[in-house]
Formats: structure tokens, C-alpha cells, sequence
């Protein structure tokens, strides 16, 4: 396959941006994204051009590292999949694709496509948490019956990566969808009844800290998420908030 | 609970209320205008009780108006702050990939529904105001007989207020097949029930403003055939 690519290049996080194209040849419909990035960047090496700069980890759909808005979507085209599980064969030979970073004030632009989602680590710090005796007097988790509809409720809800395709999404970059699987994952569990006020009260309030903006229900979120988190989420933190406000 | 209309979750929670309140307005003002279709007595009666009882007009309708104002200066103020969580925008973005019209599009048909209620108060509310209230004349009757069904009939004369008048209510279909459901999802209602609200809220969406304009359309053309 041959292909144009447009992608971001920002030398820095001062720096303006612009988009430059690329030509890039004998792709294989095998690759993955982010190896048909790799074959551009050892191009732009030899060439003695600055390596287009990009997150990647574990290549395996599962650390949540890889991002990229590709053609105007966040993780590309395909669905349920990250960038680095999104493969050349969802394009075809001749395509122009376009490369941007996710883009949000809260994801401030480090270089090139590379963002600081760090935001995400200091909502979570505020309360995506549950405080465990783990001194040897820790209760056996089996021991706490949990029913196992809400068992599966609270590990779908944990199946969220954290990458940051729903702020991407969302046209308001909103973080709902994530801060809302974090909430729910643990308001769903008894281990997480004790500390379920504060939890969605801080997490919330660190949410709207960062600047991501508010939901408006568009949906987007839910349908490009790699890992399917439903708006089902939103609702129940929705409803944890505002009993938690009223609560006091 | 200080400061929840601060936070995100509580600007929404606040947004969606006022939506749901002036969904029942809206089927309230429907279930009276319809029967100027079947009933132009019925329809003279029961608007000169809401016109005149002091229940409606000292207490229901400056909730009604601020109701109004609050959903739509909170739109104007949710738009602000989600536009401002984006600086650079995308050079492509897919959005039709991922999400209805309506949806992204909300702050374009509050607008123009916001067009049509700043002229539907110069049209009707201010004229009202001033008979009723300036000049005093709560009787509700010219040359004899009640006013209301023969003021209706007459608004809709011009094709051009007829047209403007459908249009309106085009944009309103469109806010509200994204708005009605929405709202039940920003009140935290995303149960086994919420499929069966989806089904309910697109009858209503489209079912209401089709009525509107129903009504628009048969008092025009009972005048011009």
C-alpha cells in the first residue's frame, strides 16, 4: 500500500504546530498502526529528519498508552480496538490519513503527537482508591458476598485503560466516561461503600479542575472507547454525585 | 450540597431539570392549543381560565419564565466552558462517526428555538401583558364574544409567520430527539427502563412539534381554502 500521511508536528509544548505531509510506500495491510509509524520514523531517521514522536508501551491493546485522533477518530476507524491493535487493512492503497494528538486543555501537547494525560493520574489520586488494612488484618475478599451481576458491572467498569479516547471524543472534552468507570467499579462493591462520599465528591471536583469540559450526552465516548465503558457509567455517577451533594 | 450548580454533574443535573419542566409546559401548551382544532369554545374557555387564574399567572408563569431563562443562559454558559476545554480544534474530526446531528448540535437548535420564543413574546406575551394588565381588561371578550380563538386563528394568516412558525418547530423536533433523552441521563436514570424512555422520548420529540405544526398548517389552510 501506498499512502499520504498528515501528521501533527510540534517541536514542543511552546511550539505552534502544523501538519506536514509524508509519503510512505509497500505497507503491509499486516502492520499495525504504530508499526507502519515505526517504518515512516526509520525513514525519517535515514533521512536525518526528526522521528515523528508517539506513546506507545505494551502493543497489546492493554496498557492504555497509545493514542492518535486518525481520520478524525480517536484510536482510527476501527472499533473496540486501541491504535497499536488497529491494523493497515482498515485503510486502503492511495488513502490520505490524517494524524493528530488527542486533543484537549487538560491533555497539553508534550511533542508531536505525544500528550500529557497526567491529568487522569491526579483525578484518580483524589479518590480512585479504596483505603485496604493491608497490615495482615486485611478481611479475605471471599468472604464478602458480592452478587454477580454486580461483579460483572464493577469489572466492566474496571476494564477502562485510561488512555483518554473519551476526552478525545467528546466534543466538549469531557472525562466523564473515565472518571466514571474509576466510580463506578468501586460504588458497585462493598469494599467501596466506606469511602463512596468523599470518593465521587473529590474525583468530581478534580475532574472539573483539570478543565475537561462537561457532558452533554453526545454518546461519542462510549462509542470509541477501546474497551466498550458504557454511558451506563455516567448515569451512576450521576446519581453517586448527586446523593453525595445532597448528603453533604 | 453548596456550590453543586459549581460543579459539572450539577450544571447538568440543573439543565436537565428545567428541560423536564418545560417538556410538561410544552405538553401542556399542546393539549390547549389542539383544541382549537376540535373545539374553538373549549379552546376560548379553557384559555381565558389560564389567562385570568391567579394560580397561572402570578405563580406557574414566572416559574415558566424563569425556567426559560435558566436553560438557556445554563446553555449558553455549558457551551462557554466546553468550547474553552478545547483550544486547538481537530483539522478532521469525524463526529457523524460517533454521534448524532442533534447531539453535537444543540447549541444551534436552542438558538433558533430561543429566535422563535423571543418573538412568540413580542407576539403574543407582551400583547397580552398589555391588554390584560396595562390596560386592564381581563374580561377576555371583543365585540362580544371571546378573543383567543379568533387571535390564533389570525396569527396564522401569513404564510410567511406560518412558515417561520413550522421551521421553528422543526428545530425544536431536533433539540428534543437529543434533549429527552439526554435529560434522563444527566438525572442519573440509565436503567432496564431506559430503552423504553428512548422509544417514549422519540414519540414525543417528533410527535409534539408535529403537533404545533399540525395545528399551524389547519388554521392556515382552513383560511386560504
Amino acid at each position: 500500500m501506498n499512502l499520504t500521511l498528515k501528521i501533527w508536528r510540534q517541536k514542543n509544548a511552546n511550539d505552534k504546530g502544523k501538519m506536514v505531509d509524508y509519503q510512505i510506500s509497500d505497507v503491509s495491510p499486516d502492520m499495525s498502526f504504530l508499526e507502519m509509524l515505526d517504518v515512516l520514523n526509520n525513514q525519517l531517521i535515514e533521512k536525518g529528519d526528526s522521528p515523528v514522536a508517539f506513546d506507545h508501551d505494551c502493543r497489546e491493546g492493554i496498557c492504555g498508552m497509545c493514542s492518535l485522533y486518525i481520520n478524525g477518530e480517536a484510536h482510527g476507524p476501527d472499533r473496540r480496538v486501541t491504535t497499536c491493535q488497529l491494523h493497515m487493512r482498515m485503510f486502503k492503497d492511495g488513502d490520505t490519513i490524517h494524524i493528530e494528538p488527542f486533543r484537549a486543555k487538560a491533555f497539553p501537547i508534550i511533542k508531536d503527537l505525544v500528550v500529557d494525560r497526567s491529568a487522569f493520574d491526579r483525578v484518580q489520586h483524589a479518590g480512585g482508591f479504596i483505603s485496604v488494612n493491608t497490615s495482615g488484618n486485611t478481611q479475605d475478599a471471599n468472604s464478602i458476598p458480592i452478587s454477580k451481576h454486580a461483579a460483572d458491572k464493577a469489572m466492566d467498569a474496571a476494564t477502562c485503560i485510561g488512555c483518554g479516547a473519551c476526552v478525545a471524543s467528546c466534543k466538549n472534552s469531557s472525562a466523564m466516561l473515565f472518571v466514571s468507570a474509576k466510580v463506578s467499579q468501586y460504588a458497585l462493591l462493598p469494599q467501596g461503600q466506606v469511602e463512596a462520599t468523599d470518593r465521587v465528591l473529590n474525583m468530581v471536583q478534580q475532574m472539573d479542575d483539570e478543565g475537561f469540559g462537561n457532558c452533554t450526552n453526545t454518546g461519542a465516548c462510549e462509542v470509541e472507547c477501546p474497551k466498550g465503558i458504557s454511558l451506563e457509567n455516567i448515569a451512576r455517577m450521576n446519581r453517586e454525585y448527586l446523593s453525595a451533594s445532597f448528603k453533604g | 450540597m453548596s456550590g453543586i450548580l459549581s460543579s459539572s454533574i450539577g450544571r447538568k443535573f440543573a439543565m436537565a431539570i428545567s428541560a423536564l419542566f418545560l417538556m410538561i409546559f410544552l405538553l401542556q401548551h399542546f393539549a390547549i392549543n389542539i383544541l382549537s382544532v376540535f373545539s374553538p369554545d373549549t379552546f376560548n374557555e379553557v384559555s381565558h381560565f389560564m389567562g385570568t387564574f391567579w394560580v397561572i399567572q402570578y405563580a406557574l408563569q414566572p416559574v415558566l419564565i424563569f425556567g426559560v431563562v435558566f436553560h438557556f443562559v445554563m446553555g449558553f454558559v455549558l457551551e462557554i466552558k466546553n468550547t474553552k476545554a478545547r483550544q486547538i480544534k481537530y483539522a478532521v474530526n469525524n463526529g457523524g462517526a460517533n454521534s448524532s446531528w442533534m447531539s453535537r448540535n444543540m447549541i444551534w437548535s436552542g438558538l433558533a428555538i430561543l429566535a422563535f420564543v423571543v418573538l412568540h413574546f413580542i407576539d403574543f406575551w407582551i400583547p397580552e401583558i398589555n391588554i390584560k394588565y396595562i390596560q386592564g381588561d381581563m374580561s377576555g371578550m371583543h365585540n362580544g364574544e371571546f378573543r383567543y380563538f379568533h387571535e390564533l386563528v389570525e396569527k396564522f394568516h401569513n404564510p410567511l409567520r406560518v412558515g417561520a412558525y413550522c421551521l421553528a418547530f422543526v428545530f425544536l423536533a431536533l433539540h428534543l430527539l437529543h434533549g429527552f433523552e439526554s435529560a434522563f441521563q444527566s438525572v442519573g436514570a440509565n436503567n432496564k427502563y431506559t430503552k423504553g424512555l428512548k422509544n417514549f422520548s422519540k414519540i414525543y420529540a417528533i410527535g409534539i412539534p408535529a403537533g404545533f405544526i399540525f395545528i399551524a398548517l389547519f388554521h392556515h389552510l382552513n383560511q386560504i381554502l
